[in-house]
């Protein structure tokens, strides 16, 4: 029998326990993308319990959210060049709930398909007007939005003209250590997925269309930009299935 | 019986997949966040640093990576609802680093308290790590132990399952400053990685 710090006893400790979700992810080794080779361990993974620090983790996000940054396109003095978009959506659980009041970072190449990052050596030109970085927080039914440009597809040397795909880094907490996720979302119909072994990685062509964008022309702005749905779904927990009785309003 | 609480509990949606996070996040204003290592103050009671290096299967620093960590407060707090236990903290217990040219990352804070598990057990005092780099298509995870706190190692259900042998590249180890934590992805002194 347990007991904590003040002789308590903590036998009665419950926690939500979130789905396993190997099956969408992709392996550590993937040949195809060569710098896998000297960075994925060969021992097996050993299994971590849930336990406190795994179900907790950083509600953080308001205080680092400044006023632009979600709007990639006003961050400069002038307007940055390229084709703009919004990009919205919602961060869901696998249950289907929405994670509210989580912070979404993103980062991408500008419009000719170059970062604003030392270690870019692309010769494609610099935009003095486009950082490519943003970042929000969902609200309580879990959406997001970002104004920004589209990015540009760019080269990389992992094999003969290699090209990546036109993509935006998305970084994600949900609330649990266990939730965190980093991935990237792609637009809907790019040639270069084919010869792209980081697009290509995750084996199901099911799960790789959960990394696609899709059009969206609701959220477009008339005369001014494009728009493009983007939903997030993090690992779900069980440990409070009457919760949340009332379906889901708008999928 | 078609609408058991279990049958509801079941995933209904599939999870995004995870990418690798590139060789570009650390953008300027992007993931490194300036206050991103330091989870108190220098001035903060009992404050250590912790320092590491990230490493690759040939030897060589990793230059591209980005380490997080969470932990609990030095009661073993978390200033989190899904802990039942009550309390609250104003503790961050989260911490970011990016690597630098040497691999080499860095954190303030201070030791967390052990933790009870659902199952009656007590987990020693450590510290869940987050390895994130290009080359890595999904993100490792890992923990540190101190090395100092023998017996509640000895107790922790998550060392004693690892074995023997491996479980000391889970355990920081003392320096000048604080500790040292050393991460390596491949070779014969691999770090023990988990899935959660």
């Amino acid at each position: 029998m347990a007991t904590d710090t003040n002789g308590k006893h903590t036998d009665d400790l419950v926690l939500p326990t979130y789905a396993r979700d190997d099956t969408s992810h992709p392996a550590l080794h993937t040949p195809e993308y060569r710098s896998t080779a000297l960075r994925n361990p060969q021992r097996p993974l050993h299994l971590l319990p849930q336990n406190l620090t795994e179900v907790t983790g950083p509600l953080l996000g308001h205080e680092r959210v400044g006023e632009h940054d979600h709007d990639l396109t006003v961050q400069h003095e002038g307007e940055p060049l390229g084709e703009r978009i919004v990009v919205s959506g919602r961060v869901l659980d696998s249950d289907g709930r929405p994670v509210p009041d989580t912070l979404v970072e993103v980062w991408q190449a500008n419009a000719a398909g170059r970062y604003r990052h030392s270690g870019d050596r692309h010769p494609a030109p610099l935009d003095p007007n486009f950082s490519g970085v943003g970042r929000c927080m969902t609200d309580e039914q879990g959406r997001y939005r970002f104004v920004t440009i589209k990015p540009g597809a760019y080269p990389w040397r992992n094999h003969d003209n290699a090209w990546r795909p036109a993509h935006i880094h998305f970084s994600l907490f949900g609330r649990a250590f266990t939730q965190r996720l980093i991935t990237q979302m792609y637009f809907p119909g790019d040639p270069l997925f084919f010869q792209d072994p980081i697009f290509q990685s995750v084996r199901d062509p099911k799960a790789r269309e959960r990394m696609i964008c899709r059009f969206d022309l609701d959220s477009t702005i008339p005369e001014w930009a494009l728009a493009y749905h983007f939903d997030i779904v993090l690992r779900g927990s069980r440990a409070t299935p009457f919760e949340n009785e009332d379906d889901d309003d708008d999928d | 019986m078609t609408n058991s609480p279990r049958a509801r509990s079941q995933p209904t949606l599939g999870t995004t997949p995870s990418q690798t996070v590139g060789p570009f996040f650390a953008l300027p204003e992007g993931l490194p966040w300036p206050d991103g290592p330091e989870l108190v103050t220098e001035d903060t009671p009992h404050a250590f640093v912790l320092r590491g290096q990230l490493v690759d299967g040939a030897g060589d620093p990793v230059p591209d990576g980005l380490i997080e960590i969470w932990q609990a407060d030095e009661r073993g707090r978390f200033a989190h609802p899904d802990d039942p236990r009550g309390t609250t903290t104003s503790f961050r217990g989260f911490g970011r680093c990016a690597t630098d040219q040497q691999g080499r990352f860095w954190f303030r804070t201070v030791r967390p308290g052990g933790l009870p598990t659902p199952r009656g057990e007590w987990e020693a005092p450590h510290i869940d790590v987050t390895v994130l780099a290009r080359g890595m298509l999904n993100r490792l995870v890992t923990r540190i132990y101190f090395p100092d706190e023998t017996r509640a190692n000895a107790a922790d259900p998550v060392l004693e399952a690892v074995e023997e042998r491996r479980r000391k590249t889970l355990l920081a180890e003392h320096d000048d400053t604080g500790f040292r934590f050393d991460i390596r992805l491949q070779g014969d002194d691999e770090t023990v990685f988990f899935v959660l």
